[in-house]
C-alpha cells in the first residue's frame, strides 16, 4: 500500500517535470514571473540568512574554542574547524533546510490555492502551459539565487566567528586569519555549491509537486503544504548523504 | 459549430454522462440545463478537453477533439473562451492585468494596442474605473463581468460559461445573461452556457438541452419550453406553483390546453 503510493508519487513527479520543462510561449512573460519569484523566494530571505549565519558562525567558533582548550593544540585550529564546518555543512545544508521551510511552504500554498480556485484550469483553457509557466521561473530563481545566499552565508558565518573569537579573547584576529588560510581546499566550495544547487532543485520541484496536484479546498492546501515541507526536508537530507559519499569519499 | 455525439464519462463507478448527442450553432446561446449534480460541469469540461471522455465524438467545425495532438489542442484553446463557475480570476493580478493576460502571453501586440483592446472589452462588459483593483476588491457580479471580458479578449470562436449568473441577484443575473447573448450575436460566437436558472432559460435560451440522470431528456428553444408536454422538463423549469400558474397563463394566450 505504502510502496504503491510511493511509486505513484515518484511517477507523477516525473510526469510533472516533463510538463515543467517545455518551451515557453512567451519569454517576456516568463522573465517577468522569474523576476517576481527571484524577489519573493530569494531577496526576501536575505535578512534571515544574514542573521542566522552571523550568529551560528559565532557559536561554532566559541564551541570549538571551548573544546580545544588544550595548550598543545595551536589556536589557529579553531579557525580551521570553524571554516570547515561552515563551508561543508552549516551553510549549504542548514541554510538550505531553513530555506526549504520558507520557500516550500510559499510554493506549495500558492500553487495549491491556484489549483483549488481553478486558476490553473483557467490558464490551461487559455492554452497556457500552466506547469511550465508557474513552476519553471521558480526553479530558475532558486537555482540562481540560492548559491548567492549560500556564499553570502559562508562569508558572514566566518565573519561572525572572527568577531566572536576576538571579542571573547578566545582567539586573536591574526591567529584566526592565519587559520583561515591554512590548508585551504577550493574543492570544498565546489562541493558546497553542488549541494546547494541540487538542494535548490529539490526544494522547488518537490514543493511544486505537492502544490500543483492538490485536490479539495483550503484544508487540503494546508495539509499538502505541510507534507511538502516534510518530504522535501527528508529528500534533502538523503541527497546530502549521497552527494557527500560521491564527492568527498 | 460544435457537434457532440454519444459522449460518455465515468468517474469510477459513477457513470455521470451516459451518451449525449447535441449540436451547438454559432451566433446562438446554447443552454445546458439540469439539476445540481446532473453533470453539466463535467460535460463542459469534456467539451474543453479538461476531462478526457470515455466514449464519443466532440467535433469543433470538423476538428475532432480526441484525434488532436496536445499541440493541436493548445492551438484550439486559443480560439475559445471560458467563464468558470467561480470566475477563476487570477487573484494576484489586477482587473486590467487579468483581461490583458492572454494578449500578453499569445500576441505580439504593442502596449498601446493591448491597452486599447483591454479597455474595449472592459467597456463592453460595462466595467469602468476598476482597472487597477484586485479581484478581491470588486463584487461578485463585477468579477463575473471581468471574467467575461477576459474570455472574449482574444476574439474567441467558441465561448463557454459555467453558471455565469449563480450567486447574483435576479436583476444582475439578467444583465449578465443579456450581455452574453449580445456578445454572442455581435461576434457570431458559438456559446454554450450551463445554468439551472429559470430566468436564463426563458430569457436567452436559443437552444436548450436538458440533462437528467446523465442523458439528454429534452431539447428545444425557449418558446418551446412553454408548449412542451415533457413532464420532467416542465417540472424542472416550472418548479414552483407560481411558475406553473405563469406557464398555464402563457399557454392560454397561445390557445394551448
Ligand atoms: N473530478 C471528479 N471526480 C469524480 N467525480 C466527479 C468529478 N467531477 C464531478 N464528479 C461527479 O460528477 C457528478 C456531476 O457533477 P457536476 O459538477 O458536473 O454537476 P453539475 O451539474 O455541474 O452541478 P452544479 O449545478 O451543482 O454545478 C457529481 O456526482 C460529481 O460527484
Ligand atoms: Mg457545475
Amino acid at each position: 500500500m505504502f510502496i504503491t503510493k510511493f511509486l505513484e508519487d515518484i511517477g507523477r513527479y516525473f510526469i510533472l517535470m516533463g510538463e515543467v520543462f517545455r518551451r515557453p510561449d512567451n519569454l517576456r512573460m516568463y522573465w517577468i514571473a522569474f523576476a517576481r519569484d527571484l524577489y519573493t523566494l530569494g531577496v526576501k530571505s536575505l535578512g534571515l540568512v544574514c542573521i542566522i549565519s552571523i550568529f551560528v558562525g559565532a557559536v561554532v567558533t566559541l564551541q570549538t574554542a571551548l573544546n580545544l582548550e588544550n595548550p598543545i593544540i595551536p589556536k589557529y585550529y579553531i579557525a580551521i574547524a570553524t571554516r570547515e564546518s561552515i563551508i561543508l555543512e552549516f551553510s549549504p545544508t542548514m541554510i538550505s533546510l531553513i530555506l526549504a521551510g520558507k520557500v516550500v511552504y510559499n510554493n506549495a500554498s500558492t500553487l495549491g490555492t491556484m489549483r483549488v480556485s481553478v486558476q490553473i484550469d483557467a490558464l490551461e483553457v487559455m492554452g497556457v502551459k500552466s506547469a511550465s509557466y508557474l513552476i519553471m521561473p521558480k526553479i530558475a530563481a532558486c537555482l540562481i539565487f540560492n548559491p548567492v545566499l549560500i556564499v553570502l552565508s559562508m562569508f558572514l558565518g566566518i565573519v561572525g566567528g572572527y568577531f566572536a573569537g576576538s571579542i571573547t579573547g578566545m582567539i586573536s584576529s591574526t591567529e584566526f586569519i592565519d587559520g583561515l588560510q591554512m590548508d585551504y581546499r577550493p574543492f570544498y566550495i565546489y562541493y558546497a555549491l553542488v549541494k546547494t544547487v541540487v538542494f535548490a532543485f529539490i526544494i522547488t520541484t518537490v514543493s511544486a509537486y505537492y502544490g500543483y496536484y492538490v485536490k479539495g479546498g483550503a484544508v487540503e492546501v494546508g495539509e499538502n503544504s505541510t507534507k511538502a515541507v516534510v518530504s522535501s526536508s527528508l529528500v534533502l537530507i538523503v541527497a546530502n548523504y549521497i552527494i557527500t559519499q560521491l564527492l568527498l569519499s | 459549430m460544435i457537434r457532440v455525439e454519444n459522449v460518455q464519462k465515468s468517474f469510477g463507478d459513477n457513470h455521470v454522462l451516459k451518451g449525449i448527442d447535441a449540436t451547438f450553432l454559432e451566433g446562438r446561446t446554447n443552454l445546458i440545463i439540469g439539476k445540481s449534480g446532473s453533470g453539466k460541469t463535467v460535460f463542459l469540461k469534456c467539451l474543453l478537453g479538461l476531462h478526457d471522455t470515455d466514449e464519443g465524438i466532440i467535433d469543433y467545425d470538423g476538428r475532432i477533439l480526441s484525434e488532436m495532438s496536445k499541440e493541436q489542442r493548445r492551438k484550439l484553446r486559443l480560439e475559445l473562451g471560458m467563464v468558470f463557475q467561480g470566475s477563476a480570476l487570477f487573484d494576484s493580478l489586477t482587473v486590467e492585468e487579468n483581461v490583458s493576460f492572454p494578449l500578453k502571453m499569445f500576441t505580439n501586440k504593442s502596449k498601446a494596442e493591448i491597452a486599447e483592446r483591454t479597455n474595449f472589452c472592459l467597456n463592453r462588459v460595462r466595467i469602468e474605473n476598476a482597472n487597477h483593483l484586485f479581484p478581491a476588491e470588486i463584487s461578485g457580479g463585477m468579477q463575473k463581468r471581468v471574467a467575461i471580458a477576459r474570455a472574449i479578449v482574444m476574439n474567441p470562436k467558441y465561448l463557454f460559461c459555467d453558471e455565469p449568473n449563480s450567486g447574483l441577484d435576479p436583476k444582475t443575473a439578467m444583465v449578465i445573461d443579456e450581455l452574453i447573448k449580445e456578445i454572442t450575436e455581435e461576434f457570431n460566437i458559438t456559446t454554450v452556457i450551463n445554468t439551472h436558472d429559470m430566468n436564463s432559460v426563458l430569457q436567452v435560451g436559443d437552444n436548450i438541452i436538458f440533462l437528467a440522470d446523465g442523458k439528454k431528456v429534452w431539447e428545444g428553444t425557449k418558446e418551446e419550453v412553454i408548449t412542451t408536454d415533457n413532464e420532467e422538463m416542465v417540472n424542472f423549469v416550472f418548479s414552483s406553483e407560481l411558475f406553473k400558474k405563469i406557464r398555464r397563463a402563457a399557454r392560454k394566450e397561445q390557445n394551448l390546453p
